[in-house]
C-alpha cells in the first residue's frame, strides 16, 4: 500500500514535471507577454468581481436571516435594554456602510473593467469632496459617542440605591465562590495569606462583619428588580466575569477589586417562557439530541471571559433570577463562614 | 525643500565616487547569500523567513480549528501534528490549545506581518523607489535580518520544549505568564518568548532607524519629499511609530522577565496559588496591559499601513488613474499615526479602568475612524473611470479595500465602550480584528510580492495560479471570518478549546464547522502560491524591465541584481510617481524620470 502511494507520487510529479515542460515551451513559442491580463482576462475578472459582490452581500443578509435567532436573547438587565437598543442602531448604521461601500467597489470593479481601447480619466484630486466624506462619518460618529457615552455613564456610576444587594464574585483557577453579606449587610475584610481549605475566599477572621457572610459554590441567586452591585476578586489570575444575558463583564484582578451593577429584569422562569429564548432552546436541544445529549432547560450564566489557564472554557457557575422573597428564602438556607470554619 | 534638494545633490555627487565600493570586488557565496548587506538580498530573506514562519502559524490554525468544529473527535492528523503527548489519539490537549492559539497569533502579528512585510517590502523598495544605491547602514540592516532570524528560530525552538510554548495568549497577560504554576507553558516557553520578543524588537528598532534616515536623507536628485509614492510615506510613518511604541514593550518584556525570574512585583501582588501564598506585593497586572497595549494598539497600524501604501500604488498603476488625493492620503496616515498612540485604552474598558478615561478613549477611537474611512473612499475614486488592469495583485488590492472596510466598520462597535461591555474578548473580536487587520494586511502582503516578484527574482509569477489563488483565498477567507461575528453575537469567548461545556452555545455547532471548512480550503489554496511562488523563481518568464508600465523609479534599472542598483548615475526626478493617462502623452503612463513639459503642472504637490 504504501509503495503503491509512493509510487503514484512519483508518477504525479513526472506528470506534471512533463506538463510543465510543455506549456514552457508552448511559452516560448508565442512570445507573448503572458503576464499582461489580456481584454478577456479582464473581462473575466470584473465579472467575477460583479459576481463575488452581489454574492457576498447576498449571503450578508442570508446569515442575518439564518443566524438571528442563535444571538444572545434580549437582554435580562435594565441597561442590557439600552445596550441592545444602542447596538441595535449601530449595526443599523455599520451594516449600510458596509453594504454601500461594498456594493460601490464591486460595481466599479466591475464597470471600469480594462481593456485596450479604454483610456482612465486624469483625476488626481478634488478637496471638495475629500472635505465631504471627512464630514460624513466626523458627524455620524458624534451621534455614536453621544449615545454611547451617556449610556456609559450610567452604567458606571456608582449605584445610587440606599442599600443595594452586594454579591461577591471571586475567581479563582477554575471556579466561582459568590459571596453575600449576612445580616449586617457587610462583607467581611479579606487578606489573600488567610487562604486555607476551610477559608477559601480569605476571610479576615479577626472581622466580625465577616462571620456572618455567606460562601456560595456552583449557583448563586438574585432577586429580580432590584439592584444587584457586584464586587470581583481573583485569587491566582485574570479572570473575567461574563453574565452576557444580562450584558455584564467586568475583569477579576488579584490584587484589585472591580465592580460591576445591574438591576435583573426577568426572573430564570420569566426568561424561559420568552419566545427567543424558546426557539433557541429548540435548536440546541434538537442539537443535543443528535450527539446523544440530555435535553437542558434555559438558564442564566457565568462564565470566564479572560484566558484563565488549561479549563479557562469551562469555569461556570449557574445564576438564578428569582422573586425576592424566594431569593431570601434562599439565603437562608446557605451556611455563614462562622459555622463552616468552625466545623 | 531648498536645502534638502542641496544636500540631495552633494550625495549625489558624492555617489560618483562611492559607486565604486559597490562595483569593484567579487563577492564570496557567504557575503553574497548568507550575511548580505545588500536590501535585495535581506528583503528576500526577510520574505522567505515570514513564509516559513506563516505556514506554520497556518498549520496551527487548522489544528485547533479542527478541535472547535468536532471537540473530542479523534484525528490521525492532529495526533501526527502534535504528537502522542499534546494530541493522544488524536485528541487535542486544552493546554496545547492554548499554545497554538498563542504561537499563532504572536507569529502571524510579529513575524508574518510585521518582519514579514515591513522587512520584506521596506528593504526592497524603498532604496529602490528613492533612487538609492543602499540603506543608510547595510550593517546595520544586515544585522536586523539576522536578530529577526535569531528571533524567530527561538520562538521556533519553543514549541519544542517539554512544557510546550507560551500560552497565555499572544498579549501574554501576567499573572498567567508570570507564574508556571498557573499553566505549563509560563515555564521556560514563556522565557524564551520574551528572550524572543527582546530580539525582534532590537531587530524592528534597526530597521525602522535604517528606514527612515535612509528616506529623510538619501532620496536621489529632484526626489522631493511629496513626490515620494505613497509606499515609502507609508514605510516612514510604519517606521517612525515603530521606533517609538516598540521601546513601550521592551520595557514590559523586561519586568515581567524580571518578575520571573529575579522575584520583582511590577505586575504581582495579592497572589495565592498552587496551594500558598506568595510573596509579591504591591504589582498590578493592569500596568502591564498599559505598557502592552500602548505598543499594541500602534502595532496594528505597523501591520496595516505598508499594506495600504503597496496597495495604494497597485491600485493607482492598475487603475491607470492616479491615486485620489495624494495628500489627503499622507495627511491621514499622518493623523492615524498620531492618534494611534492615544487609543490604547480601548482594550481596557472592562479591566475596571476609571470610567472618565474610558470616555476619552472612546472618543480618541473613534475619531481614528473618520482618517481610515478618509483612505477607503480615496481607493474607490482611484478606481471610478479607471482602465482596470487585472493582474493578481490587482485582484489583492480591490480585496484590501473590502477587507479593510468590512473589518473597520465593526471596530465602531467595539471602540463604544458601552457595546463592548457584551462583545469584549468574543469571536466578534477575532472576526474584527482578522478581517481588518489580518487580512487586509495578508492581501496587501500577496499583492506586493506578485508585483514586485519580478524586482525580487527577476521573473514573472504565474498570473493564472494567481487568479486561482486570490479566488480561492477571498472566498475562503470570508468564510472563516464573517460566520465569527455571528458566534460573538450569541456571546462565545475567545480562546476557549471547546464550546460544547455550555449548553447555550450547542446551537452554533454549523457555524462552527463552516468556519472550519473554509479554513481548510483556505489553507490548501496557499499551497498554490508557493508552488507559484517557487516555481516562478526558478522558472518563471524572465521580467522585462518595466513589466506593469509603472512610474516608479524601481522599474528605470536593468533587470539584474546590481550592487548599487544603478549601473551609471542614479536616476533624477522630476515629477510625482502617479501621472497614470495624463492628458498630452501618447503612453498611458509617464515615469518619474520625464521631465516636465514647458507649462507642465506636477501632479502631487499643486505645482
Ligand atoms: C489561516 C487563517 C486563519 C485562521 C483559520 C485563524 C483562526 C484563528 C482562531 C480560531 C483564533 C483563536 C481565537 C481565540 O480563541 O481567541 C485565532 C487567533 C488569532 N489569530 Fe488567527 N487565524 C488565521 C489567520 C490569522 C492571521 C493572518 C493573523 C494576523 C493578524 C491572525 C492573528 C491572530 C491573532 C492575533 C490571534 C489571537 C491569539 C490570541 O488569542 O492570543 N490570524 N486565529
Ligand atoms: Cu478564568
Ligand atoms: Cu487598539
Amino acid at each position: 500500500m504504501k509503495l503503491l502511494i509512493i509510487l503514484a507520487v512519483i508518477l504525479f510529479i513526472l506528470a506534471v514535471h512533463q506538463l510543465m515542460k510543455v506549456v514552457e515551451f508552448a511559452r516560448e513559442l508565442r512570445k507573448t507577454k503572458e503576464w499582461e491580463p489580456t481584454d478577456s482576462e479582464n473581462d473575466l475578472m470584473g465579472k467575477l468581481m460583479l459576481l463575488f459582490g452581489i454574492a457576498f452581500l447576498f449571503l450578508f443578509f442570508y446569515q442575518i436571516d439564518k443566524w438571528y435567532d442563535k444571538a444572545l436573547p434580549p437582554a435580562a438587565s435594565e441597561h442590557g435594554k439600552h445596550i441592545d437598543e444602542l447596538l441595535f442602531w449601530n449595526m443599523i448604521l455599520i451594516s449600510f456602510v458596509f453594504v454601500v461601500v461594498n456594493a460601490v467597489l464591486f460595481y466599479f470593479a466591475y464597470k471600469y473593467r480594462g481593456n485596450k481601447n479604454r483610456k482612465a480619466v486624469y483625476y488626481s484630486d478634488n478637496s471638495k469632496l475629500e472635505m465631504l466624506w471627512t464630514i460624513i462619518p466626523a458627524s455620524a460618529l458624534a451621534f455614536i459617542i453621544t449615545f454611547g457615552l451617556k449610556y456609559w455613564n450610567e452604567i458606571t456610576a456608582p449605584s445610587t440605591e440606599k442599600n443595594p444587594l452586594i454579591v461577591e464574585l471571586y475567581a479563582k483557577q477554575f471556579d466561582w465562590t459568590a459571596r453575600y453579606p449576612g445580616k449586617d449587610g457587610k462583607l467581611g475584610t479579606t487578606d489573600f495569606r488567610h487562604i486555607e481549605g476551610s477559608n477559601p475566599v480569605g476571610l479576615d477572621t479577626t472581622d466580625q462583619s465577616g462571620f456572618d457572610d455567606l460562601l456560595v459554590k456552583n449557583e448563586f441567586h438574585i432577586p429580580v428588580g432590584k439592584e444587584v452591585v457586584f464586587q470581583f476578586r481573583s485569587r491566582d489570575v485574570i479572570h473575567s466575569a461574563f453574565m452576557p444575558h444580562f450584558r455584564a463583564q467586568m475583569n477579576c484582578v488579584p490584587g484589585m477589586v472591580t465592580t460591576f451593577k445591574f438591576k435583573p429584569t426577568k426572573t430564570t422562569k420569566e426568561m424561559r417562557e420568552d419566545p427567543h429564548v424558546q426557539n433557541l432552546m429548540k435548536q440546541i436541544n434538537e442539537q443535543r439530541a443528535k450527539e446523544g445529549k440530555e435535553p437542558v432547560e434555559f438558564d442564566y450564566v457565568l462564565l470566564c471571559n479572560k484566558i484563565c489557564g488549561a479549563s479557562h472554557y469551562n469555569m461556570q457557575m449557574k445564576i438564578v433570577v428569582e422573586t425576592e422573597q424566594e431569593f431570601n428564602e434562599w439565603l437562608r438556607q446557605q451556611k455563614s463562614f462562622k459555622t463552616v470554619a468552625s466545623k | 525643500m531648498e536645502t534638502v534638494n542641496l544636500t540631495n545633490t552633494e550625495l549625489h555627487e558624492k555617489e560618483h565616487v562611492d559607486i565604486h565600493r559597490y562595483e569593484e570586488h567579487e563577492e564570496s557565496f557567504i557575503t553574497k547569500y548568507v550575511f548580505s548587506q545588500d536590501h535585495k538580498m535581506i528583503a528576500r530573506q526577510y520574505l522567505i523567513t515570514a513564509m516559513i514562519m506563516a505556514v506554520i502559524a497556518m498549520i496551527m490554525s487548522i489544528v485547533f480549528r479542527l478541535q472547535l468544529a468536532w471537540p473530542g473527535e479523534k484525528f490521525a492528523f492532529i495526533n501526527w501534528i502534535m504528537g502522542d503527548k499534546w494530541g493522544k489519539d488524536g485528541i487535542l490537549d486544552p493546554n496545547a490549545y492554548l499554545s497554538l492559539v498563542t504561537m499563532h497569533g504572536t507569529i502571524m502579528v510579529f513575524f508574518l506581518l510585521t518582519g514579514g512585510l515591513s522587512g520584506t517590502f521596506s528593504n526592497l523598495l524603498i532604496p529602490y523607489q528613492i533612487g538609492a544605491r543602499d540603506m543608510a547602514s547595510p550593517f546595520i540592516n544586515m544585522l536586523s535580518y539576522w536578530f529577526f532570524f535569531a528571533s524567530s528560530l527561538i520562538m521556533v525552538i519553543s514549541l519544542f520544549i517539554p512544557n510546550g510554548a507560551a500560552s497565555s495568549g499572544w498579549t501574554v497577560y501576567p499573572p498567567l505568564s508570570a507564574l508556571p504554576q498557573a499553566i505549563p507553558g509560563s515555564g521556560l516557553g514563556m522565557d524564551l518568548w520574551l528572550i524572543s520578543m527582546a530580539l525582534f524588537i532590537a531587530s524592528a528598532l534597526m530597521g525602522g532607524l535604517n528606514y527612515i534616515i535612509t528616506i529623510i536623507n538619501y532620496r536621489t536628485k529632484g526626489m522631493k519629499m511629496t513626490r515620494l509614492p505613497l509606499t515609502i510615506w507609508a514605510f516612514l510613518i510604519t517606521a517612525i511609530i515603530g521606533l517609538l511604541s516598540f521601546p513601550v514593550l521592551l520595557s514590559a518584556a523586561l519586568l515581567l522577565l524580571s518578575d520571573r525570574l529575579l522575584g520583582t512585583s511590577f505586575y504581582l501582588s495579592d497572589i495565592y496559588i498552587g496551594g500558598r501564598p506568595l510573596d509579591y506585593s504591591g504589582g498590578s497586572p493592569i500596568l502591564y496591559e498599559h505598557l502592552f497595549w500602548f505598543l499594541g494598539h500602534p502595532e496594528v497600524y505597523i501591520v496595516l499601513l505598508p499594506a495600504l501604501g503597496i496597495t495604494s500604488e497597485i491600485i493607482a498603476n492598475i487603475s491607470r488613474k492616479p491615486i485620489f488625493g495624494y495628500r489627503a492620503m499622507i495627511g491621514s496616515m499622518l493623523a492615524i499615526a498620531f492618534l494611534s498612540f492615544i487609543v490604547w485604552g480601548h482594550h481596557m474598558y472592562v479591566t475596571g479602568m476609571n470610567p472618565f478615561l474610558g470616555s476619552v478613549f472612546v472618543f480618541t477611537t473613534l475619531l481614528i475612524a473618520i482618517p481610515s474611512a478618509v483612505k477607503a473612499f480615496n481607493y474607490l475614486t482611484t478606481l471610478w473611470k479607471g482602465n482596470i488592469q487585472y493582474t493578481p495583485a490587482a485582484l489583492f488590492s480591490i480585496g484590501l479595500v473590502s477587507s479593510f472596510v468590512t473589518g473597520g466598520v465593526t471596530g465602531i462597535i467595539l471602540a463604544d465602550s458601552t457595546l463592548d461591555i457584551t462583545v469584549h474578548d468574543t469571536y466578534f473580536v477575532v472576526a474584527h480584528f482578522h478581517i481588518v487587520m489580518g487580512l487586509s494586511a495578508v492581501f496587501g502582503m500577496f499583492a506586493g510580492v506578485y508585483h514586485w516578484f519580478p524586482k525580487l527574482y527577476l521573473r514573472m509569477m504565474n498570473k493564472k495560479l494567481g487568479y486561482i489563488h486570490f479566488w480561492l483565498t477571498f472566498i475562503s477567507a470570508y468564510g472563516v471570518f464573517f460566520p465569527m461575528h455571528f458566534l460573538g453575537t450569541a456571546g462565545v469567548p475567545r480562546r476557549y478549546y471547546t464550546n460544547s461545556e455550555f449548553p447555550m452555545f450547542d446551537a452554533l455547532y454549523d457555524i462552527n464547522m463552516i468556519v472550519t471548512v473554509f479554513a481548510i480550503i483556505g489553507a490548501l489554496a496557499q499551497g498554490i502560491f508557493i508552488f507559484n511562488f517557487f516555481y516562478s523563481m526558478f522558472r518563471g518568464p524572465k521580467a522585462p524591465q518595466n513589466p506593469w508600465k509603472s512610474n516608479g523609479l524601481e522599474w528605470t534599472n536593468p533587470v539584474a541584481n546590481i550592487h548599487g542598483n544603478w549601473p551609471g548615475e542614479l536616476p533624477t526626478v522630476h515629477r510625482w510617481a502617479y501621472d497614470y493617462s495624463k492628458p498630452g502623452y501618447e503612453e498611458d503612463f509617464v515615469p518619474q524620470t520625464v521631465p516636465l513639459k514647458e507649462g507642465e503642472l506636477d501632479g502631487g504637490g499643486h505645482h
